[in-house]
């Protein structure tokens, strides 16, 4: 545990020592505000609830979730500081969870740095603070979701560019697969058992139920299952590449 | 200290390390020779657990390093080839989180980041990001996280690599010292490394060893070794030929002995032919034989085709 806790420490330090996560907290606070209040028409809606905050979640972590993660294991390899990290005694597990973690960690960050947005609902109405908190636990559980995701294929290749598109793919089809559009399409030559199965694989599925406040223990497990997975195939990829 | 049993470490068809066995006690210094690519820093990612062998085993301190790579890790300090250490890090920051990493906390770890700090000479960069530091200086950074614990062993992968010359003789001098109480093992292509700072030597051409032994018995080896080489106003060659094969050199005459063993007699009987004719002696030397010559001779440069 303290040595996790000492990887989080040196990752987290990592990224508040580069400008960059300065830029990536700016940027993504201003596609926040604005998706919410200009393209999901806050004001128009006459409620007082953070539904079109919550909604472009998933497209917004598309881009601004591989974009914080793709270092992670790609700049380990390309510089070669992985020799050094996997020759401490330290477990391969740990290095992961680590990394995972920290990044996780400036996520909620930023996340967080949203707050305005709960004030300024609280101030013009009356809004359901259950139903936004259970949104910001959906948010958090989805923007690591994407990350887990990252996290292996940052592992698979030393280019950060490579790892950044590999990862916006998974997680693209992992909106599709649940996204109304697509998912209107598939009923038409599909059986709706079919179409179910596809979407229970969909982000937004899962994602749906927080917004709606309700946090259901399938979807907390959908979540945190994918995590796992992506982490434990994280693992096998660093082993992979070190057997040769 | 550290044993290697015949490791094999195969990447698809080729055969990076194949069957390699050594081992390396506490108090000795063992270098490594080989030209590129001959499998040396493969053989070291072994035996530090960053890669798994195909077969064989590496054990360091009784752990073998796959079965329980964490007790072995925690023996060992190891200075990576290309000495990558976090860019983004300041010195003290770097060595503080490395300490850490070994399990050193409060008072113990300010003590052992201290101690390498004295013995690699960082006090002057130690609030310095490590990417604004020279090539020397990132070099010794990634040293001084080697040695933080102490380590009983200590692996090197070509330690002196891209240093001016008098860093590389203050690491040399280094290694020496550090190996009166530790095993280490160290790679270079450096010949004068191994006379500078070795115990032992071993060299490895193609993944085999082709060579093992202490720095006199590999110059042993080389065919120059017990030559008596002879500079004398008078001196001919078909006098000297009695003695042993001569070769002509500038102004001056190399006597290899018939018999390597007989090496030692050979000076004893050119003084008492200089003086049996009376010739004048300008210089006579004995030969010791060359490293580079032995180093040439067992192993083929990487450019032949494999």
């Amino acid at each position: 545990m303290k040595i996790i806790w000492t990887l989080v420490k040196r990752e987290l330090g990592a990224y508040f020592a580069s400008p960059v996560a300065y830029v990536f907290l700016v940027i993504f606070l201003l596609l926040a505000g604005f998706f919410t209040f200009t393209a999901g028409a806050f004001f128009e809606r006459g409620e007082a609830s953070l539904a079109s905050f919550f909604a472009w979640h998933p497209w917004l972590y598309l881009v601004l979730v591989p974009a914080v993660g793709m270092r992670v294991w790609a700049e380990e390899r390309r510089s070669g500081t992985i020799e050094l990290l996997l020759t401490l005694p330290v477990a391969p597990w740990q290095a992961i969870v680590g990394k995972f973690l920290a990044s996780w960690i400036f996520l909620a960050v930023a996340l967080l740095l949203t707050f305005p947005a709960v004030i300024t609902v609280n101030i013009l109405g009356d809004p359901d603070n259950g139903m936004i908190a259970a949104g910001y636990v959906g948010s958090l559980l989805l923007a690591g979701t994407y990350l887990a995701i990252t996290c292996m294929t940052s592992a698979m290749t030393r280019n950060q560019v490579v790892a950044f598109i590999l990862s916006v793919v998974i997680c693209l089809f992992l909106i599709l697969a649940g996204f109304n559009p697509v998912t209107d399409l598939l009923v038409r030559w599909a059986s709706p058992a079919v179409v179910d199965t596809v979407a229970a694989f969909s982000v937004v599925t899962h994602f749906d139920a927080f917004q709606r406040g309700v946090i259901d223990s399938r979807d907390l497990v959908f979540f945190l299952s994918v995590i796992g997975f992506a982490l434990f195939a994280t693992g096998v990829v660093i082993r992979g590449h070190r057997a040769g | 200290m550290i044993k290697i049993d015949h490791l094999v470490k195969a990447f698809g068809p080729k055969r990076a390390v194949d069957d390699i066995s050594f081992s390396v006690e506490r108090g000795e210094v063992l270098g490594f020779l080989g030209p590129n690519g001959a499998g040396k820093s493969t053989t070291m990612r072994i035996v530090t657990g960053f890669m798994p062998p195909t077969s064989g085993s590496a054990s360091v301190g009784g752990f073998d390093v796959v079965d329980s790579p964490l007790e072995a890790k925690r023996l060992i300090g190891y200075l990576p080839e290309n000495a990558a250490s976090y860019p983004d890090m300041t010195v003290r920051a770097f060595l503080d989180f490395i300490a850490e990493l070994r399990g050193l906390a409060g008072a113990a770890r300010k003590k052992a980041v201290n101690r390498v700090v004295e013995l690699c000479f960082l006090e002057s960069v130690l609030g310095q990001a490590i990417d604004t530091l020279s090539k020397g200086y990132k070099h010794r950074t990634c040293l001084a996280q080697a040695l933080i614990h102490d380590p009983q062993v200590l692996i090197m992968d070509e330690p002196t690599d891209g240093l001016d010359p008098n860093q590389k003789h203050e690491v040399r001098n280094l290694i020496r010292e550090l190996g009166a109480s530790k095993a280490i093992i160290f790679s270079t292509h450096i010949l004068e490394e191994v006379d500078a700072a070795c115990t032992r030597a071993i060299i490895i051409d193609r993944g085999r060893i082709v060579a093992n032994g202490t720095p006199e018995e590999l110059r042993g080896m080389s065919e120059s070794a017990g030559a008596v080489t002879l500079q004398a106003r008078g001196a001919t060659e078909e006098r000297l030929s009695q003695l042993g094969r001569v070769e002509k050199l500038n102004g001056a005459f190399r006597i290899y002995p018939r018999d390597k063993s007989r090496a030692a007699q050979l000076a004893q009987e050119v003084v008492e032919m200089v003086n049996q004719h009376g010739w004048t002696v300008e210089g006579m030397y004995s030969e010791r034989g060359e490293l580079d010559e032995v180093f040439r001779r067992i192993t083929l440069p990487d450019t032949v085709q494999r």
